[in-house]
């Protein structure tokens, strides 16, 4: 018997999950973080998950792993001293970065900068240029170029080393030249060359992009060295750690340390992939994930199960470019707090969140603002009462009194007010959706609703009725959803490069040689770490545009496919969906502006595992009988323990189904029916 | 007559009661519909002016045209005014020309979409947005001619006129229009992208009547009209003071070698009433300087400084229009009469928001004074057949709006190479190198240029631009006369220049505003822009944060000497600081004035040419 483990390291807590390859019988365990040094919570929650499942560590074979130490180390500004070699001329470019100040009119008042990743101080100018078609207007001046970098090492400041030259993504010549200089003369240090991160064109996004590899790199390494080591101590040499990348693939442990930029949205993907699992097994293939954490929501649109990737994200206010599963995030959460701006009277809820310390009002950890979860429990949707495994004491009291503040501010009562924070705070959510459905041209209505996070099932049947779109379905665990997506996705890596040239000028053969190409670099990252390439399934993309539009496509197609049909399977397909989008199209003027491989290494399933229909009735899965307040009134509710609840069971509104983690609300005139795989699926009652 | 909308419903929207958490509910909708009609905008535009600068501005407006989001306002009642036509469900007007709409656009470039919102045959509400076209015909590309006497030289005017009647295309208008200017592919798509952003948001407010009631969505309008109303009261009362304020600041040219052009304002309040008033400032241009300024235009730019301080989440409105008096003479620069020349408004527009903030923050300087910053968008435009091997004569037509140092304040110093305007964006050099006959040798600020200061003024930005083809630039820059003042002992910022260096190694400086410059392959520009005043006493500056700006080159060691600080050899000579620093204070004197416009107008004028190269401006000639 072997086993693999997903690990998913978040904010609060650790998640895992241990997962039989040939049973599918599964364990879950949720930990809490040590943020000081994440590994410290992974190996706690190893020991813990193998304690209680009685698993043997050393029958683990595999560790699939999403974490936010890159994440983190950018957000806490804890990353490496970064030197960087520029351009002459463009010393600056992180400096002016794109001109904006967020806010409104007079925004500028108020925008603090934060200080750069690459002190401008320990950057460089080097004299070179290479022009925009990639020819060379100026050679490099090697000589000059040591010699400022043996003066930058003798400052002993630094400890990680970027490269970046104006145009560099058409011609890395003197990039790779530049490159060789710096290991000769910092040798050991690690070094990130613009042309190998992010060969794409803007200068702004590709320097940052960059900087940020190599001001995550040292930490990354470190964290990913130390839990080598241990995972393998306790589990055997034989095991294979993979990290998860931003977007929904794995990456091996080795490539990962070396382009944690990779890694940034290693969170949120891990949820999606999650999601994507337990709903396509289902038979839902186009789906909206909603992960509603404590301080935020993340939201994504899924088509034919397949996660739309983006190539841009921001982590902090740090522009990256790295390709990443497309989730909006929303600054509202279960940790959102509530209050009243005296003169407009109006409610605000978040984007200031209570966080994990000191919480919400009910968790009586010190924190008294009234938040999103505070109205929950006052509602009677979070039960005070009773407990499932959760080890969170939840005062009533404490949660009533915090919202009372609101309903004084507002004039109104208690429960009136613990609703408006619940419909607040739910309108903003609903705007995120909306962003990601109907804003690309989809009618949230044609998807399902999949709830999931901390706080995403209490939420999940009334946002079903603002985005109409069912059923609404709690996936199973769904607090620990994001380590199923660690546990069962499949190792990926992808080649890009700028191309920019008009589809019409460009030849299929020319095309084809060149994505080769690409997928030959993408290949050589799985074949170093042992994947047999029988086992490699390929895509081409192209990133297509009308010529002089903003807004591109991403297109995916085969090498048969382009053999076969030549450019047009390309622009037919970019016409299209262009046509879904705006309702027109045009038919020429296609511009391709970027092109890519993705190599992914082909699933090795795991079995899986079904909740069977035989066992209890549904009043044999009531644990306590409860009530909640909806719209003005109480309801009387039962309190359902989801672990008893069997395929085929109805659970008629208004119900609470209540699991390990979780809390799902069943709102009046809907029901609950459990399918095969163990998703609830909620639905108005007919 | 004012414009007539003919309804099949005309059945009254009522007031009714709506409970405070709906009005939210309905104020984050309507928020959100409004980052949608920016989304979709963005998505579908074409030209770089609205795709990378973020050119352009949505709205959404009650029934009464009063707007309930979006960034400068409502022009729907002053528009209203002056369209003597009958609007119907399925109509969408497309107007551009000021005096058309009371200056709801200021210049001809600036085309708006308004959209009136029917839901079962009841006119519900409006949306709009404009967005700033890459050309619109007349005299030069880009049509901003600077020398343009009268607006018939700036290109096609468009009356309000109906783009779509009933839900149809008037494709013959539009071929008309589009005829008209130099990059009719890209206005045809922003066009598009307007509309497409309107109709969104149209759709959004019917969904909203749907799911809340045309009753109540219309009276939640209502009351987040009247939530800035009463915000802004409260504003009113505490900010500004019953006794007359004054602040004068200067426009530094026409173009045609006049200048300054005064712009004067003076506010007080009248119990709950605050008025501008602007007599002082000087009569109209002759050239296309002149700021035809709505009054209810000026009245949101008031509001959006203000309102932060109450509450920064509030979703911004015109509710509170009652509640300002905004007064401009005829016949001045900021309300020229027809038909003099619009195109170049930029430079007073900005330059009202230094006048504006100088207004509000002097009552309590410590926490809402700002030194003077990059209150404009310069830009320079750069047109010609590519003549260059492979490209086949080409046109091409670059439009770049330009970046320099937000001023200190009193939260910080001020960014270096960054935008007063909300939502600008540079334009990647690589995009703009791949795209157009260029190449930007050097992107980077200017040492020193920000003013010094407790809080330092954010350095302009030197670009130097190297032409690959011949053709023809243009322009339009300011502040290279008048000094970007400093506030509360912190000084002035330097001024703008343009240096061509010729290839043939001629070296000659530009004027800041001109058009029409030919331009050989391998010539390079150096525009540089001006940096931010400085905010407080530079002597008190930290030391420590002086070498770290000389250290990132953002002041040199010269320019360390003007916060008294001395460097020597890569670091604080603290013994010499010292000293330095108390010379300086016992020259200057123990009453730090608050406001540092540098040497007086005269002066400046002496040492025009001796300073920027350029001849001094005459005093402007009034007709």
């Amino acid at each position: 018997m072997s086993y693999r483990l997903g690990v998913d390291v978040g904010g609060t807590f650790t998640d895992l999950l241990l997962i039989s390859e040939e049973t599918g019988e599964t364990f879950t365990a949720k930990v809490p973080s040590t943020p000081e040094d994440s590994s410290i919570g992974v190996l706690n929650g190893v020991a813990r998950i193998c304690d209680e499942s009685g698993v043997d560590p050393a029958k683990i074979k595999r560790v699939m792993h999403g974490t936010t130490v890159a994440t983190n180390a950018v957000l806490q500004g804890k990353g490496a001293k970064v030197g960087l070699v520029t351009t002459r001329g463009y010393e600056q470019t992180l400096q002016v970065a794109r001109s904006f100040c967020p806010g409104g009119l007079g925004g500028w008042v108020t925008f603090i900068k934060n200080p750069l990743l690459a002190p401008l101080e320990y950057t460089i100018g080097a004299d070179e240029r290479i022009g925009a078609t990639g020819d060379i207007v100026r050679e490099l001046d090697e000589e000059q170029l040591r010699r400022d970098l043996e003066k930058l090492k003798a400052s002993g400041a630094i400890e990680a080393l970027t490269i970046c030259f104006i145009n560099a993504y058409i011609n890395a010549e003197h990039e790779k030249k530049a490159a060789a200089i710096a290991r000769e003369v910092f040798s050991g240090m690690p070094i990130s060359v613009s042309s190998e991160v992010v060969p794409e064109m803007q200068e702004y996004e590709r320097t940052e992009t960059t900087v940020m590899n190599s001001y995550v790199r040292p930490e990354m390494q470190r964290y990913i060295d130390n839990l080598q080591a241990a995972l393998n101590k306790r589990m055997g040499d034989d095991l294979l750690l993979s990290l998860l990348r931003s977007d929904g693939g794995l990456a091996s442990a080795r490539s990962a340390a070396d382009s944690p930029v990779n890694m940034l949205m290693s969170g949120p993907a891990g949820g999606v992939t999650g999601a994507i699992y337990f709903c396509s097994r289902s038979g839902f293939d186009d789906i909206l994930t909603f992960d509603m954490g404590g301080t935020s929501t993340d939201v994504a649109l899924i088509q034919n199960s397949k996660a739309r990737v983006r190539r841009e994200t921001f982590v902090g206010d740090v522009k990256v470019r790295a390709p990443s599963v497309d989730v909006r995030t929303v600054g509202a959460g279960g940790g959102s707090v509530a209050f009243v701006p005296e003169l407009t009277g109006a409610l605000r809820v978040g984007p200031e969140s209570a966080g994990a310390v000191p919480g919400p009002a009910a968790y009586m950890k010190g924190g008294e603002k009234p938040t999103v979860c505070d109205a929950n429990v006052v509602l009677g949707y979070l039960p005070s009462d009773v407990q499932l495994g959760g080890k969170m004491e939840i005062s009533k009291e404490a949660a009533e009194t915090a919202v009372q503040t609101i309903a004084d501010a507002l004039g109104i009562g208690l429960l009136e007010a613990a609703e408006g924070i619940i419909k607040v705070v739910n309108e903003s959510m609903f705007g995120a959706l909306r962003l990601v459905s109907v804003e690309q041209g989809y009618d949230p209505r044609d998807f399902s609703l999949v709830c999931f996070g901390g706080a995403g099932p209490l939420h999940a049947n009334a946002m079903g009725i603002l985005t109409d779109s069912w059923p609404v379905i709690i996936p199973p665990g769904p607090g620990v959803l994001c380590a199923y997506g660690d546990a069962t996705t499949t190792v990926q890596n992808e080649a890009t490069r700028t191309y920019i040239r008009m589809a019409g000028d460009t030849t299929t053969e020319q095309l084809l040689d060149d994505l080769r190409e690409l997928h030959e670099r993408a290949a050589e990252s799985l074949i170093e770490d042992g994947i047999a390439k029988e086992d490699f399934e390929v895509v081409y993309q192209a990133d297509v545009r009308y010529a002089g539009q903003a807004f591109e496509l991403t297109l995916d197609f085969t090498a048969d496919e382009l053999k076969s049909k030549g450019i047009a399977a390309v622009t037919d397909q970019f016409d299209t969906e262009h046509d879904q989008l705006f309702s027109f199209k045009l038919g020429d003027g296609h511009e391709i502006l970027m092109i890519r491989a993705v190599v992914k290494a082909k699933a090795t399933d795991v079995a899986h595992r079904e909740v069977g229909s035989a066992g209890a009735a549904l009043a044999d899965c009531v644990i306590h009988e409860s009530r909640f307040h909806y719209e003005g009134n109480w309801y009387g509710s039962p309190l359902y323990d989801r672990t008893k609840l069997h395929e085929g069971i109805v659970v008629p509104g208004p119900a609470i189904v209540m699991e390990m983690d979780s809390t799902t609300v069943i709102l009046p005139g809907h029901e609950a029916k459990v399918d095969r795989i163990g998703n609830l699926l909620i639905n108005p009652s007919k | 007559m004012p414009a007539r909308i003919i309804e099949t419903n005309d059945a009254p929207l009522k007031k009714v009661e709506v409970e405070g958490v709906t009005a939210d509910i309905i104020e984050n909708a309507l928020k959100n519909a409004r980052i949608e009609m920016d989304a979709v905008l963005f998505r579908t535009a074409m030209s770089p002016g609205i795709r990378e600068q973020g050119d352009c501005f949505p709205m959404i407006a009650n029934r009464d045209g009063k707007m309930v989001v979006g960034q400068f306002g409502s022009f729907i009642g002053p528009f209203m005014e002056a369209y003597d036509a009958e609007i119907e469900e399925g109509d969408i007007i497309l107007t551009n020309d000021p005096y058309m709409c009371n200056a709801a656009v200021s210049h001809l470039p600036d085309w708006i979409v308004l959209m009136p919102v029917f839901k079962d045959g009841r006119h519900i509400a409006w949306t709009a947005m404009f967005g700033h076209m890459s050309d619109n015909g007349g005299m030069v590309p880009g049509s901003i001619p600077i020398k343009a006497t009268t607006i018939y030289q700036e290109g096609i005017r468009i009356p309000p006129t109906k783009l779509y009647k009933k839900g149809e295309l008037q494709s013959d208008v539009l071929e008309l229009i589009l005829h008209n200017v130099r990059t009719s592919q890209w206005n045809r798509f922003d066009l598009n992208a307007l509309v497409a952003a309107c109709r969104t948001a149209s759709r959004r407010c019917v969904e909203m009547a749907n799911r809340f009631g045309d009753d109540v969505l219309n009276s939640a309008m209502d009351i987040m009209l009247e939530r800035n109303y009463n915000a802004m009261k409260f504003i009113i009362q505490n900010f500004i003071p019953e006794e007359p304020r004054t602040f004068e600041d200067y426009l530094c040219d026409d173009g045609m070698g006049m200048g300054p052009y005064k712009i004067k304002c003076t506010m007080w309040r009248e119990g709950d009433v605050a008025i501008f008033d602007f007599d002082g400032t000087d009569p109209q241009a002759q050239s296309s300087v002149n700021f035809y300024l709505n009054e209810d235009m000026f009245k949101m730019f008031f509001g959006s400084f203000t309102i932060n301080v109450v509450d920064p989440h509030i979703v911004f409105n015109d509710g509170f229009y009652d509640l300002v008096d905004v007064r401009i003479p005829e016949g001045t620069l900021l309300k020229p009469k027809f038909p003099a020349a619009l195109s170049g408004r930029t430079h007073a527009l900005g330059r009202l928001f230094d006048v504006l903030q100088a207004l509000l923050g002097s009552g309590a300087p410590e926490q809402m004074l700002n030194a003077a910053g990059f209150s404009d968008s310069p830009h320079l435009f750069y047109s010609g057949y590519d003549n260059r091997e492979g490209k086949n004569g080409e046109w091409f037509q670059l439009f770049q709006i330009g970046f320099g140092g937000i001023p200190g304040r009193p939260i910080g110093d001020g960014p270096d190479g960054h935008s007063l305007w909300p939502g600008f964006t540079n334009v990647p050099n690589e995009f703009i190198e791949s795209y157009f006959p260029l190449r930007i040798e050097r992107y980077e600020t200017i040492p020193d240029s920000g003013g010094a200061g407790l809080h330092r003024g954010g350095n302009g930005l030197s670009v130097a631009y190297c032409f690959l083809a011949d053709g023809d630039i243009a322009i339009h820059d300011e502040r290279w006369l008048m000094y970007p003042w400093g506030v509360m002992g912190g000084q002035v910022g330097q001024r703008s220049t343009k240096r061509i260096v010729r290839v043939d190694g001629s070296e000659e400086w530009l004027p800041s505003k001109c058009d029409g410059i030919p331009v050989k392959t391998g010539d390079l520009l150096y525009f540089n822009t001006w940096g931010g005043g400085g905010w407080g006493d530079p002597l008190k500056r930290d030391s420590g944060l002086v070498l770290d700006d000389v250290r990132r080159n953002l002041v040199t060691v010269a320019g360390a000497r003007d916060y008294g600080v001395v460097i020597v050899a890569g670091a604080v000579d603290e013994a010499a600081t010292g000293k330095l620093r108390e010379q300086m204070r016992a020259e200057r004197g123990d009453t730090i004035p608050t406001f540092n416009i540098g040497p007086s107008i005269d002066e400046i004028l002496a040492r025009c040419k001796e300073e920027t190269g350029l001849d001094a401006p005459v005093p402007p000639v009034f007709r």
